[in-house]
C-alpha cells in the first residue's frame, strides 16, 4: 500500500498551502522523514518529511499550486507499485482525500494526538476531524471540542450531504471541506492590452483579510510624539562593538523594543486584547516585529517575553527573527502569538504613519525615520537626531489619557537611556 | 445534625456497638486505661469493663490472632492497631488465617473483626508512624478494606464493618481525627461496605481519593470551580471490593480520570484504579491517567521539609488538575 503524502497544516486557521519547491523528484528512492517537498503558507516556508521510507511514486501537485490543507499531494511506496487513483484517470493533485476517513488513537501526523474518546466519536458519527478546532494542549482535539462540534452541527441541521444533486460523484465538493469561501469571479479587464489580473498569493490574501478585518473590528485611533535619540545614538556607538563580539547587531530597533516593554510594563491594559466579555490582559508580553518582505508583503515575528530580556538578549532576538523572517524559514508559531507590535516605517523614510492593529491587540507602535532636526532645548537652538513615535490604539480598550501615558514612558525611556 | 470530629465519630460508633452487641469486644495497645493514644476508645474501659475492653501486650500478631480465634468462637472484636506501621508484624495473621477461613472452610466459618488502623503521613510521625499500608491488603481476596474520610462515614462504615460476617480492614486518616470536621446524623445508621460515593459533581474531569487525600482533593476540587475548572471528585471509601461501577460512569461523564494517594507511586491503590480504567473505559478516555502519589522513597522523612515534599496536599492536587484539564 502506499503512503500519501498531505499538505500540512502550518498554523492554526491556515486551510491551505502552496507547493514551493519539491525537493525529490518521481521515482526518487526516500527516507522516513526525508525532507521532500517545501511548501508555502501565508507566512513560512516549511519542509515536509517524508512519511514513509520507499520511492516518491506519483507527483500531484506541482510546484505553485495551492491545495486545501489534507490534499493528497503525492504518494510513496515501494518502486513500481500502483497509485490509488491512476487507474481511474481522475484528475491530479488539489483532491481532498475521502472524508471521515477511520482516525485511531494516538499520534496523528496532521491533527496531533487523538484521544480514545476522540476516535471513537469520530467513528460512531462519521466525523472528519480535520473540520473540528482543537482547543487542547498543543491544538490537540479534545472530547468537548468534538461535543461542541457535534452541537453545532445539530443546530446548523447537519452537514450537508455528500453528493449534491449537481455533482454526483462520490466526493465531498471542496468548498464543504473547509470555510474557505468561493473563489470569485475575476474582474472584466476593459483591455487587456493596458490592465493585468495580478493573482493573490497566500500571504497577500491573509495580509488583505487582516488589515479589513481590523479596521472594521476597532475603532483605529493615533497619537504622535517625538523623541531625542541623542543618548541612544551615543549609547549605541559605543557598544556596536561590544555587541559585535558578542554575536549580535545593535539595532535601534533592540531600543524601541526595550522602551515599549517598558512602557507596557506601566500600562498593562496597552498589553491586551478586546473581547465582548471583557478586556483580557495579558501578563507576558510578547512584541511582535513587522518586518517588510518587500513587494511580496510583511511577517511579524514575535519577540516572547520581550521584558525578560537585556538589551544583548533582544538585539540577538531581533537579529534572528528578522533574518529568517526575510528568508521565510520562521516556524509558524514564531510569527503568532504577539501581545504587541511594533512596526519600522521608518526604514523607507517615512517619518510618522497611521499603522493598522495587528489583532487581537490592543495597540501598534509605528517608529518613523531617524532624523537630525532642529530643536529647542533651553531656549536654545540644538541639533538631535530625532525620531516621530506614532502609536495606533484600540480605542475600545484605553483612551487618550492612557494611550498618551503609555506613548510618553516610551519617549522618556529613550530619551533617558 | 451534631457536629463532630473524625475520632468523635470513631469512639461513638464503637461505643454504640459495643452497646448494642454483647459480642463486641475491642482489643489492642492502651486501649483500656489509657482510652487509646488518639483517644479512640476513651471511656469505653469505665463503660464495659475489662472483659470487653482489652489492654494488650505490646505484639500485633497476638492482637489479631486473639482476634481471629475469639471470632471463631463467635465472638465481634475489633483490633486495634496503635499505627498502622506496626501492623506488618500481624501481616501472616490478616493474609493467611483471617483472610482464608471463609474460603478455606468452604463458607461453613466466618471471621467477623475487625482491624482498625490509623495510617498516613503529614503528622511529623517519621517513619514509623506515618506510613500507609492499604495496597497490601486490598491485594487480598477475603479482605475488605474500607478507608472514611469524613465522620459521617467512619461511624456508618465501622458500625458496618463491625456486623459484616467477615475480616475488614479499616483504615483511619490519623491526620484527619481532629482536622475533618462533619455532621453525623442522630441515631443508629450504618453506610454500606462497597459504594463509592461521589462527593462533588463535575464535568471536566475526576479526581478519585480517598481518607485524607480526598478531603484535600475537595479543597483542590473547589479552588479549581473558582477558576472554571469543573472537577468531579469520587470518595472510593472501600478499596476493596472495588466499585467498578462508579469508577466507570465517572469517567464516561468527564474522559479524564486524576488518582491521589498518599501511598508511595509504584503498586499503589491508584495503579488499579488506572488500570480498571485503561480495561474497561479506553474508548472513554480523552487523556492519559494521571496519579498524583507520594514518590517511591522508603519512607515518610520526619524533616518537616522533606515531608512537606513528600506528601500530596491541595496545592499539588490543584496543580494536577490544571495540567489535566488543559491537556
Amino acid at each position: 500500500m502506499p503512503t500519501p503524502i498531505t499538505m500540512p497544516k502550518l498554523g492554526e486557521s491556515i486551510v491551505e498551502g502552496t507547493v514551493a519547491r519539491w525537493i525529490k523528484t518521481e521515482g526518487d528512492a526516500v527516507q522516513e522523514y526525508e525532507p521532500i517537498l517545501e511548501v508555502d503558507s501565508d507566512k513560512v516556508v516549511a519542509e515536509v518529511p517524508s512519511p514513509a521510507a520507499g520511492t516518491l511514486l506519483r507527483i500531484l501537485a506541482r510546484e505553485g499550486q495551492s491545495v486545501p490543507t489534507g490534499s493528497v499531494i503525492g504518494w510513496v511506496g515501494a518502486p513500481g507499485e500502483a497509485v490509488p487513483g491512476d487507474e481511474t484517470g481522475e484528475p491530479a493533485g488539489a483532491k481532498p482525500p475521502a472524508p471521515a476517513q477511520a482516525v485511531r488513537a494516538g499520534r496523528d501526523r496532521e491533527l496531533g494526538f487523538i484521544s480514545p474518546v476522540v476516535a471513537r466519536m469520530a467513528a460512531e458519527y462519521n466525523l472528519d476531524l480535520r473540520l473540528v478546532k482543537g482547543s487542547g494542549e498543543g491544538g490537540r482535539i479534545t472530547k468537548k471540542d468534538v461535543q461542541a462540534y457535534l452541537d453545532a452541527q445539530k443546530t446548523n441541521g447537519g452537514p450537508q450531504p455528500w453528493e449534491l444533486p449537481a455533482d454526483g460523484d462520490l466526493f465531498r465538493p471542496r468548498e464543504l471541506d473547509s470555510a474557505a469561501p468561493k473563489p470569485p469571479e475575476p474582474p472584466t479587464l476593459d483591455d487587456p492590452a493596458q490592465d493585468r489580473l495580478l493573482p493573490l498569493d497566500p500571504m497577500r490574501r491573509a495580509i488583505a483579510e487582516h488589515m479589513a478585518m481590523s479596521m472594521r473590528t476597532a475603532p483605529h485611533v493615533t497619537t504622535v510624539m517625538e523623541a531625542d535619540l541623542t543618548r541612544v545614538t551615543e549609547h549605541r556607538r559605543a557598544n556596536l562593538e561590544v555587541f559585535a563580539r558578542d554575536g549580535a547587531h545593535l539595532t535601534y530597533t533592540a531600543y524601541v523594543v526595550a522602551a515599549v516593554a517598558a512602557g507596557l510594563k506601566a500600562f498593562p491594559l496597552v498589553n491586551s486584547s478586546w473581547s465582548d466579555a471583557g478586556i483580557l490582559l495579558h501578563r507576558r508580553m510578547h512584541i511582535g516585529l513587522a518586518v517588510s518582505l518587500e513587494e511580496q508583503g510583511l511577517v511579524v515575528p514575535v519577540i516572547r517575553d520581550a521584558d525578560g530580556l537585556s538589551l544583548l538578549g533582544i538585539a540577538r532576538a531581533v537579529n534572528d527573527l528578522a533574518a529568517r523572517a526575510r528568508t521565510r524559514r520562521l516556524r509558524a508559531d514564531e510569527a503568532s502569538g504577539g501581545t504587541f507590535t511594533i512596526t519600522n516605517h521608518g526604514v523607507g523614510g517615512s517619518l510618522f504613519a497611521t499603522p493598522v492593529i495587528n489583532q487581537p491587540q490592543c495597540g501598534i507602535l509605528g517608529v518613523g525615520a531617524i532624523q537630525k532636526r532642529v530643536v529647542v532645548i533651553d531656549d536654545m537652538l540644538a541639533v538631535r537626531p530625532m525620531v516621530y513615535l506614532s502609536f495606533t490604539f484600540d480605542h475600545r480598550v484605553v483612551d487618550g489619557y492612557t494611550a498618551d501615558g503609555f506613548l510618553r514612558t516610551v519617549v522618556k525611556a529613550l530619551e533617558g537611556w | 445534625m451534631p457536629e463532630m470530629t473524625l475520632i468523635e465519630a470513631v469512639r461513638q460508633a464503637l461505643d454504640e456497638e459495643l452497646a448494642r452487641d454483647e459480642r463486641v469486644l475491642v482489643i489492642g495497645e492502651d486501649v483500656g486505661r489509657r482510652g487509646g493514644v488518639f483517644r479512640a476508645t476513651q471511656g469505653l474501659l469505665e463503660k464495659y469493663g475489662e472483659e470487653r475492653v482489652i489492654d494488650s501486650p505490646l505484639a500485633e500478631a497476638s492482637i489479631v490472632g486473639v482476634g481471629v480465634g475469639a471470632a471463631l468462637y463467635g465472638m465481634r472484636p475489633v483490633c486495634e492497631i496503635q499505627f498502622a506501621d506496626f501492623i506488618h508484624m500481624a501481616f501472616n495473621q490478616v493474609v493467611n488465617e483471617a483472610a482464608r477461613m471463609c474460603y478455606r472452610s468452604n463458607g461453613e466459618w466466618t471471621l467477623p473483626m475487625v482491624i482498625r488502623a490509623p495510617y498516613g503521613g503529614g503528622i511529623g510521625g517519621g517513619i514509623y508512624h506515618s506510613q500507609s499500608v492499604e495496597a497490601f491488603y486490598a491485594h487480598v481476596p477475603g479482605l475488605k478494606v474500607v478507608i472514611p474520610s469524613n465522620p459521617k462515614d467512619a461511624k456508618g462504615l465501622l458500625k458496618a464493618a463491625i456486623r459484616d460476617p467477615n475480616p475488614v480492614m479499616f483504615f483511619e486518616p490519623k491526620k484527619g481525627y481532629r482536622l475533618i470536621r462533619g455532621e453525623v446524623p442522630e441515631g443508629d445508621y450504618s453506610v454500606p461496605i462497597g459504594p463509592a460515593h461521589v462527593s462533588r459533581e463535575g464535568t471536566d474531569l475526576s479526581v478519585f481519593a480517598y481518607g485524607m487525600m480526598h478531603h484535600y482533593a475537595l479543597q483542590a476540587a473547589a479552588q479549581a470551580g473558582a477558576e472554571g475548572i469543573s472537577v468531579e471528585v469520587v470518595d472510593l471509601r472501600t478499596l476493596l471490593p472495588v466499585d467498578r461501577q462508579s469508577i466507570l460512569a465517572s469517567v464516561r461523564k468527564t474522559g479524564k480520570a486524576l488518582i491521589v494517594h498518599e501511598d508511595n507511586l509504584t503498586g499503589g491503590y491508584g495503579a488499579e484504579v488506572a488500570a480498571i480504567l485503561a480495561e474497561e473505559a479506553f474508548g472513554d478516555l480523552d487523556a492519559p491517567v494521571m496519579r498524583l502519589c507520594a514518590p517511591d522513597v522508603p519512607g515518610i522523612p520526619f524533616s518537616h521539609a522533606m515531608q512537606e515534599w513528600v506528601m500530596p496536599n491541595p496545592q499539588k492536587i490543584l496543580g494536577a488538575i490544571r495540567r489535566l484539564a488543559r491537556f
